[in-house]
């Protein structure tokens, strides 16, 4: 895509992703009791990737993805089937919650269940799958089709 | 038992490593697992000849109370000995006759697949299990059909054959739920107990029909014949071990397998008898019409699979007897035959029988095997042919009605088959040696173990057929006939009518066979290319493309809107039918508590809609629907639902993005369609909004069930450890569901990636 790289857009781009990017760990994280969750917070993600996108270029949101969106995909099913699997462990159905309690220092508890695994899961899929969408839609417009 | 069945596809999955590294001696190792299969078969001889039957059960998944049971009986047993057996020398003789080939490891990764399939299907006691190994037949046998991937006829084939046995497998899995829900189970070991009613259910005759069409195209009966010869496009190995041994068999197994439960009646013994004797007679006449020796061996073996068919609807004790027996008779001549004819394709290189001749000097152990097993191909005394022959005039002297007819089909088979042997067996070997593409020598040992050992096992059963009778025999006719049966079998029963037609069938067969080149010419004039089977197949894919390409053209204009449109008319007719004929009053609407700002909001969205359906460019379009979208998920947070407010502002965030980059590339508004359709298009809007709001107006007031809110409220915070109830419910209580929906996500993300990369690169 031919970004005429305008310079306030530029920056504020820059500055809003990894800002955006934080939020929406922080709604993934926060999910099970207040509003958000993986879903939510993967759309946040994305839409801040794509914010990037237009602010920069694809090759820029490749580098801060890290990797193909689509191994994030599978990465992210793989991890969504595995948090089921400690249910199966317990001898329960697939995909029962388990729960375990990590004491902290200073007498406090830490509650930690597989559903937040699960979460994160959906998080990485939700990313995966926009992020496939935007960028072959964008890649495909560099090469304009002949007819 | 388990272990038995599943041991060839693990080994299989490690052949093509073991080929790479092994080379040439690949075939000597891998056959050490046919070979510890046969011994492991073999030790249950002595219970199964006891009259035993054993059930193996193994737990599959408990919760809903299915498991994988196998059943041994004599039948089953018979089988999976023939299976092993013959699959250890087949594996060998692979070994030698595609040395050097590149492929050789996915030619083992399939016989061995295909091996543990078949060694399922005859073990299965559960019909659904019987049925997945059924079709894992069908497939491995595509593959090796196929194997030779570059041959353009080899592909045609192996497609022929998978059409055909698959499009009758899909009868047969109907006929199998028929059959459960008549015979009230789906293990077989309890269906066999429940023939009576099974045959008197009122659907017996189309449960009949079913099974018949599935057992009929696996075992190549008329006027499925066809595939089977076309199948030799597949090496020599695969031809004799798939398409004569083992898997057109699994028909006869079926129809063998069923006949206490469904067998015994008169359509059975219509429909069964005489499509068996209908196809003995096309294979004869097809056999001898042909000039390729593995062409003429592929029709004899549909004679043969038409004789077990007459012999499995007549449904005698004889007949029962005389089933088992041909079957083990012919896979051993048949196999050896079939392996005699590679070899001689594979040392001296000629396929027509009409170039053959004087090969014996050449080749004196693989004439040896030829000629032996050919003697009993040919029903001659002393080989275990003969006494297959005998038991199989004896059934149908016996047969409960058409007596004459059956017997005179009989032994004109019998003549067809004496012919046969001579082709197969004393044109290549005598007479004046012909030139051949190849110097011809002597087979390696890898060749010559497989006939050599077939022919003399039918060798030995002939001379003591006691041996295969008490071993297990008794057992199989037994199992078959659904009652004991005392076969008796014997080289010499005195001068009787059976006999005598042995010895007519033999003088009129040699006669045949001295005639053949004219009977050859004479048959080639019949316009089997126009008018046959095969021809008939050839049709129906035909028709099968045109009806595709014209529902397609029907359906798939390629216009989005035209889509649109039918969606939505059929909405609109079903839904609202059902709605019409349920509820016909519009349901009261109680707006006084409505607030002023949720009148607003409401007012926004009317407007953005009918903003975007005015709109001039596609632009203001996407901006008046993304308003619209906003206003929807405002009202989600004013109900109190947070979660699903804020997910539909990102939702519609995306939209935006993603059509922005999509409108770039699409040309500009134009207006194609004349006032009459925007008319139209604005009536069916209309319409299918009222119909939404009608529905969504009346589902307020349906319950159907007590609503679980309260349920997911309550455990929300003690079994789901969270406050956030959406959260909890998507990653908690409905997990699975979660689980579905992101799989689809994931795939919708893969095939919009997959069109649009595909299509890119195709276009460049």
């Amino acid at each position: 895509m031919k970004v005429r790289h305008s310079r306030i857009l530029r920056t504020a781009g820059d500055m809003l992703l990894p800002l955006l990017l934080l939020f929406s760990l922080f709604l993934l994280l926060r999910g099970h009791d207040l509003p958000g969750g993986g879903f939510i917070a993967g759309l946040v993600a994305s839409a801040a990737l794509a914010l990037y996108i237009f602010s920069r270029d694809m090759r820029s949101a490749r580098q801060v993805l890290g990797t193909d969106p689509r191994s994030l995909l599978g990465v992210g099913l793989i991890i969504a089937i595995l948090s089921g699997v400690p249910g199966l462990l317990a001898g329960d159905a697939f995909l029962t919650s388990e729960w375990y309690t990590v004491p902290l220092p200073g007498g406090r508890e830490f509650t930690l269940g597989t559903p937040i695994i699960f979460d994160i899961g959906v998080y990485l899929v939700v990313i995966g799958a926009v992020m496939t969408i935007v960028l072959s839609l964008a890649e495909a417009e560099e090469r304009p089709w002949k007819r | 038992m388990l272990s038995a069945v599943l041991a060839g596809f693990v080994v299989a999955a490690c052949a093509p490593w073991l080929a790479a590294r092994l080379g040439a001696r690949t075939g000597w190792v891998l056959a050490v697992l046919p070979l510890a299969l046969t011994l492991y078969f073999a030790s249950f001889l002595p219970r199964i000849a006891a009259g035993e039957s054993m059930l193996f059960q193994y737990a599959w998944i408990p919760g809903l109370d299915i498991r994988l049971g196998f059943l041994l009986d004599g039948l089953s047993l018979l089988f999976a000995l023939l299976i092993s057996g013959i699959g250890t020398l087949i594996v060998i003789y692979a070994g030698g006759y595609l040395a050097g080939q590149r492929d050789l490891g996915r030619f083992y990764l399939f016989l061995l697949s295909f091996m543990a399939s078949m060694l399922g299907l005859v073990l299965s006691d559960n019909l659904i299990t019987l049925f997945v190994f059924w079709e894992l037949t069908s497939i491995t046998s595509f593959l090796l059909i196929g194997f030779n991937h570059e041959d353009k006829t080899a592909r045609a084939s192996a497609l022929q054959g998978l059409f055909v046995t698959v499009g009758g497998g899909l009868a047969l899995l109907a006929g199998f739920v028929l059959l459960a829900q008549a015979g009230g189970s789906y293990d077989l070991s309890m269906l066999l107990s429940q023939g009576e009613a099974v045959r008197g259910d009122a659907l017996y005759l189309p449960l009949l029909l079913l099974l018949l069409l599935g057992a009929f195209t696996k075992s190549a009966q008329a006027p499925f014949h066809f595939w089977l010869p076309n199948a030799m496009a597949a090496p020599t190995p695969v031809s004799a071990y798939l398409h004569s041994a083992t898997m057109v068999k699994a028909g006869v197994y079926l129809l063998a397998r069923l006949q206490p439960v469904v067998g015994g009646t008169m359509e059975w013994f219509w429909l069964v008898s005489l499509t068996g004797a209908l196809t003995l007679l096309v294979g004869g006449v097809l056999a001898l019409r042909a000039t390729g020796m593995k062409r003429v061996l592929a029709y004899s073996t549909v004679m043969a699979l038409g004789t077990l068919t007459l012999l499995a609807g007549i449904g005698t004790p004889a007949a029962a007897t005389a089933l088992v027996t041909f079957l083990l008779a012919h896979s051993l001549y048949k196999g050896a035959l079939f392996l005699c004819a590679g070899i001689i394709d594979h040392e001296a290189g000629v396929r027509d029988l009409r170039e053959m001749g004087g090969l014996r000097r050449a080749m004196p152990w693989t004439a040896t095997a030829s000629i032996i097993a050919a003697l009993s191909l040919a029903g001659v005394m002393p080989l275990f042919g003969f006494i297959a022959k005998e038991a199989l005039f004896e059934a149908a002297v016996q047969a409960p009605e058409l007596g004459t007819l059956l017997t005179v089909v009989a032994a004109v088979g019998a003549m067809f088959a004496v012919a046969v042997a001579g082709l197969v067996a004393v044109r290549p070997w005598f007479g004046v040696q012909a030139t051949t593409p190849r110097t011809p020598h002597e087979a390696p040992p890898a060749l010559l173990l497989g006939p050599l050992l077939l022919a003399a096992l039918g060798l030995l059963f002939g001379l003591w057929p006691g041996l295969a009778e008490h071993g297990l025999l008794a057992a199989a006719a037994s199992a078959v006939h659904g009652a004991e049966v005392v076969p008796a079998l014997a080289l010499w029963h005195g001068f009787n009518l059976p006999l005598l037609l042995s010895v007519a069938g033999l003088l009129l067969g040699l006669l045949l066979y001295v005639q053949w080149a004219r009977v050859q010419a004479l048959l080639q004039r019949l316009p089997l290319e126009r008018y046959g089977a095969e021809r008939a197949y050839e049709a129906l894919m035909t028709w099968m493309v045109d009806v595709a390409a014209w529902q397609t053209r029907l359906l798939q204009s390629g216009y989005l809107r035209r889509y649109i449109f039918i969606t939505l008319a059929t909405l609109l007719l079903v839904s609202g039918y059902a709605l019409a004929t349920r509820y016909p009053v519009w349901p009261a609407l109680d707006i006084s508590d409505l607030r002023f700002h949720e009148l607003v909001i409401a007012l926004v969205i009317v407007l953005a809609g009918l903003a975007a359906v005015k709109a001039r460019d596609r632009l203001a379009a996407v901006a008046a629907l993304g308003a619209a979208g906003f206003g929807v998920a405002l009202l989600y947070v004013i109900f109190s639902a947070p979660d699903v407010g804020i997910t539909q502002v990102l939702v519609e965030t995306l939209t935006v993005i993603l059509l922005v980059l999509v409108l770039f590339r699409l040309p500009g508004y134009v207006n194609t369609s004349r006032g009459v359709i925007h008319v139209r298009d604005a009536l069916m809007g209309v319409a299918v909004g009222g119909l939404m709001t009608w529905l969504l107006l009346e589902a307020r007031n349906v319950k159907l069930f007590p609503s679980i809110s309260g349920y997911f409220i309550e455990q929300s915070v003690p079994g789901g450890h969270g406050h956030n109830i959406v959260n909890v419910i998507l990653v908690d209580f409905r997990a699975l569901d979660t689980l579905g929906e992101i799989f689809v996500l994931g795939l919708a993300a893969v095939g919009v990636y997959a069109m649009l990369k595909l299509r890119a690169e195709d276009r460049r």
